[in-house]
């Protein structure tokens, strides 16, 4: 059951791909369709699979290592699989009535899509250094690529930008994973991790760790590496916007995660992991204030996603010399984090999309009338917001709430303020969207009105990401945290 | 799944679905949203009566499940929070049936209904709540919901007041999520309990303990408008009157107060926290804000924005009365929480019928108001009587109970406290009764509208006169069981057991 639940999960993106670049934008729609319900379909499977038996490993093809590809397939894994899986799907709902058919270009949205979609699996399951940077390839192309879609000379602009940003970021990635093949002769991260602790390690492999960090943190745009970010994020499609704000930069943050945890331990020091510490802090206070500065409204959701993503770099501190009980906390929040922001961003950048459709500019100033006329769109944006505020009872809030035990826990005491700093600035950006909308500067309607599917979308996934904080306990308890290799 | 698990669940689910069915009702659907709003109001009510009763009698009733690693939601009824659950099921009726007449006509009732109704459910939360946490989750959901009901009229001055409160609120609740997180980490998950945790704490947490403890404070001192985090509150006044009504009398300052409430009595305990010195400085900032609200009071010309500084000064009697940690200053300080909210509810609703019927603002137009509104005006006097304490009316046995209590165990400057400001009760109060009843009238009203035979529309004109009543019976039937003074009683009995 399971070996066919993993064929269909990584044999569908691909194929997709393929048969969608053959056909026009209509019938790649279509195809689409069909194909984002197998998806959501084979993920929701696995990951029931995986919640009741637990993980195991998949070799690709039956090939053992070091010729074959190794899959990790264990509940963190799949919970990402799954969450992938509900975003993606959501935006390509999402696109497929949003994108206008008309525009040739368009065509090309289903093809990088599906490359797209594929390359995320990848990463999550991927078990050793270089399948993950070819995961981490397809993701940065395909996303490239979706962002080049926007049309403009101002989306070819923020796309080239980001293709070089992703670019340099892979190269010193790629340089940290041929360093650590030197020294260690094997590319397989739990193989690296088994050699470390049998007490190889050695001075001067600090090196490649950082390399590897530097590179992945700029793919994820940790504070100050954030440049390419809002202009990318903010010029793209809506559903662009919210695949990549939701997704791409928590895939490379992933990469960075698993091996910090794994190997930075060993390598990594307390300068290095508080150091990652204050540049997501900074990420946090910075990314608000530009937040709250914009004057567009999809460039106050883009900011907010580098003040976001600056929330999941307190995981190095929080995870270093600190007890396993600790460590697990700060594990648990930062993937209620991980979650609960894709849901809501996604949600966001998807209602923004609505938004700006119905008033017709991307000004927030244009936003007044919005709560009057509009109130189902805003009403999505405004519970998307509760949970970036990281208010109860919201999955913010849960990750929130986890990440401060861990910060008082572990006695790094100087988090909590960022962490309520942090959501007080939040609240100012996103309050301030309130605020523009609840002007009463019209007595007509003069909005257009979005089809009713394009309104219920993100409404869906801001009462997931709602939701998350109730059940935080009973999806943290499937992920089989802390990040371990093997599953068996 | 029995009953005494799914009552508390109910409770809250009443207008909590209540909000989200009237989100989705279209604009125009008048009839429909009223009889929606007024049987869940009404379900409601008959919902928290039976728990009370069942309380009363000894029942338990409880839903819990663990929400976080480490942390439970937990949803339970017990005396103190049938207080202001019976409070907050019974006002929010009767606001309600005012707000359906005050709006009418006016634009976004859907909206405006939908977030009245997840603030009802917010404050039933609050009540409800079995720790901490849960309490904070809906402490912030209150703040929320209450936020598109300021603005509601969307003006440059609601906008400017609605920013100020969500900086006032958002800082407070980020103050009290440091100090609920904080000692979270010290002693773990604390459900409420009648005594409190900490008579026996060991002494090397007497430091921490005492920081949260005025962090916590602070973070509550908020909502409850304790001066200096007074400022968001005269302001709010730009909202609807129903609004003003809501906040004033059970929402949000009511909401700061049973917080302090629930933090004295149930996590660090009456004993306690009189031990580590504690409550001295609490019961000074509380006097402090009791005299200065009413100061302010003297000194407004709208009527709404006097009412507001009343509020200011009145709710810190509640945590005034918690001060006298004897049983009868506790007693008169439960009991207030909710005499409070009868007496300035009844007031606010009259504030909004001058408002909307002759379109008057400001004190100096009410001259003569009373002949051409005789029952609003008569709710009104007595609303204000009873503010000033005269027997037989709530505001008396208030004032009675806690100067018997602060007698009781010493605190004699109270008692001053209480003189004072009842003197300047009257001096703010009195006045306007003497413009309403004593003055000609000598220009014509700002902004007159007429309602047939009827000084006002009758769904604007029944909840003053029907609040003005039970502020007249709690009074006279103080001793009667399940009135506000004996079920006070009841709970010191259990909490205290002084």
């Amino acid at each position: 059951m399971t070996l066919w639940l993993m064929a269909g999960l990584l044999f569908t993106p691909l194929a997709w791909a393929v048969l969608t670049l053959m056909v026009d934008f209509r019938k790649g729609r279509l195809v689409t369709w069909l194909g984002m319900a197998v998806q959501v379909l084979v993920s929701l499977g696995l990951w029931a699979a995986v919640a009741s038996d637990g993980g195991f490993l998949y070799l690709l093809g039956g090939w053992q290592a070091p010729l074959g590809i190794e899959l990790r397939v264990d509940g963190l894994a799949v919970t990402f699989v799954l969450l992938t899986a509900l975003v993606a799907a959501a935006c390509g709902w999402h696109a497929s009535i949003y994108l206008d058919p008309g525009k040739p270009w368009h065509r090309y949205f289903w093809p990088l899509f599906w490359f797209l979609w594929a390359g995320l699996n990848a990463v999550w399951l991927g078990g050793d250094l270089f399948n993950l940077y070819v995961g981490l390839e397809l993701i940065s192309l395909a996303a490239v690529g979706l962002v080049a879609l926007g049309g403009q000379a101002d989306a070819l602009r923020a796309a080239i930008r980001y293709l070089m940003a992703a670019l340099l970021g892979s190269l010193a990635y790629l340089l940290g994973v041929a360093l650590i093949y030197g020294q260690f002769g094997t590319l397989s991260l739990a193989g690296v991790t088994e050699l470390m602790n049998s007490g190889d390690a050695q001075s001067g492999q600090t090196f490649p760790l950082v390399l590897m960090l530097l590179g992945l943190a700029l793919k994820t745009a940790l504070f100050p590496m954030h440049g390419w970010l809002p202009p990318a994020h903010g010029i793209a499609k809506s559903p662009v916007s919210a695949l990549l704000s939701a997704l791409v930069v928590k895939a490379s943050f992933y990469i960075a995660a698993r091996l910090w945890l794994d190997l930075g331990g060993e390598l990594g020091g307390f300068a290095l992991a508080q150091l990652i510490g204050v540049l997501g802090s900074l990420a946090i206070i910075w990314g608000s204030w530009l937040a709250f500065r914009q004057t567009k409204l999809k460039q106050v959701v883009a900011y907010s996603s580098v003040a976001q993503i600056g929330y999941l770099f307190l995981l190095f501190p929080l995870t270093w010399g600190v007890t396993e009980a600790i460590s697990l906390q700060a594990q648990q929040g930062i993937t209620l984090q991980v979650i609960s922001h894709a849901l809501a961003k996604a949600a966001m950048f998807l209602a923004a999309g609505n938004l700006i459709m119905s008033v017709g500019s991307n000004r927030v100033d244009a936003l007044a009338g919005v709560s009057r006329f509009l109130p189902f769109s805003l009403f999505s944006f405004g519970l998307a917001g509760v949970s970036l505020m990281g208010l109860p009872p919201t999955g913010g809030f849960a990750a929130k709430w986890l990440l401060l035990q861990a910060s008082l826990a572990s006695g790094q005491w100087w988090w909590l303020a960022v962490l309520l700093a942090g959501g007080l600035l939040s609240a100012a950006y996103v309050f301030r969207v309130y605020r523009a909308s609840f002007i009463e500067s019209t007595d007509t309607d003069q909005f257009y009105h979005p089809s009713r599917s394009l309104e219920v979308i993100p409404m869906i996934l801001a009462l997931m990401s709602l939701g998350l904080g109730l059940v935080a306990e009973p999806v943290l308890s499937v992920m089989s945290l802390p990040f371990e290799g093997g599953g068996q | 799944m029995t009953l005494s698990v799914l009552m508390p669940v109910f409770a809250l689910m009443t207008s909590l679905l209540a909000s989200v069915i009237l989100f989705a009702l279209p604009e125009k659907g008048y009839r429909l949203r009223t009889i929606i709003n007024l049987a869940a109001a009404i379900l409601k009510i008959a919902l928290v009566g039976v728990m009370i009763w069942g309380v009363a009698h000894g029942r338990e009733y409880e839903a819990a499940f663990t929400m976080v690693p480490g942390v439970e939601f937990v949803l339970r009824a017990d005396a103190l929070s049938m207080l202001f659950a019976g409070l907050s099921a019974l006002l929010w009726l009767l606001t309600t049936i005012y707000a359906v007449g005050y709006l009418e006509d006016s634009p976004n009732r859907s909206r405006f209904f939908g977030f009245f109704s997840l603030c009802v459910a917010s404050t039933m939360g609050i009540a409800l709540a079995g720790n901490l946490f849960t309490f904070f989750l809906f402490y912030e959901m209150l703040t929320l919901s209450t936020y598109p009901l300021v603005v509601h009229r969307g003006t440059t001055k609601a906008l400017r007041a609605g920013r100020n409160y969500i900086i006032y609120t958002l800082t407070g609740g980020a103050v009290l999520l440091f100090a609920i997180a904080w000692l979270h980490g010290l002693v773990g998950d604390l459900r409420f309990q009648e005594g409190g945790y900490f008579s026996d704490v060991d002494p090397s947490l007497n430091g921490p303990l005492t920081i949260i403890f005025v962090l916590m404070m602070v973070g509550l001192g908020v909502k409850a408008a304790l001066v200096p985090f007074h400022g968001w509150l005269p302001q709010a006044m730009v909202a609807p009157a129903p609004v003003s009504a809501l906040l004033h009398a059970v929402a949000v300052v009511k909401a700061g107060a049973f917080g302090i409430i629930r933090v004295v009595f149930e996590i660090y305990g009456l004993e306690a926290a009189e031990a580590m010195g504690l409550l001295a400085g609490l019961s000074v900032v509380a006097a402090l804000t009791i005299i200065y609200g009413s100061t302010r009071a003297l000194y407004q010309v709208d009527l709404k924005r006097r009412l507001a500084f009343s509020t200011v000064s009145q709710v810190s009697y509640i945590v005034l009365g918690l001060c006298l940690f004897g049983p009868l200053g506790v007693i008169g300080g439960l009991v207030h929480l909710v005499h409070q909210g009868i007496m300035k509810i009844t007031l606010f609703f009259c504030a909004g019928n001058y408002a909307e019927t002759l379109g008057v603002h400001r004190i100096d137009e009410l001259d003569g108001a009373g002949k051409r509104m005789p029952g609003t005006s008569v709710a009104f006097t007595l609303g204000a009587f009873g503010m000033i304490g005269a027997p037989p009316l709530a505001g008396f046995i208030t004032k009675w109970t806690m100067g018997a209590g602060a007698l009781e165990v010493g605190m004699d400057w109270v008692v001053a406290v209480l003189v004072i400001s009842s003197l300047l009760n009257a001096a703010y109060f009195l006045p306007i009764l003497h413009r309403l009843w004593f003055a000609e009238q000598c220009e014509p009203w700002p902004h007159e509208r007429r309602w047939g035979r009827l000084e006002t529309s009758a769904w604007l004109l029944w909840p003053p006169l029907i609040t003005a009543t039970l502020m007249v019976l709690a009074g006279l039937l103080a001793n009667v069981p399940f009135s506000p003074l004996s079920w006070a009683e009841l709970i010191v009995l259990r909490e205290v057991a002084l």
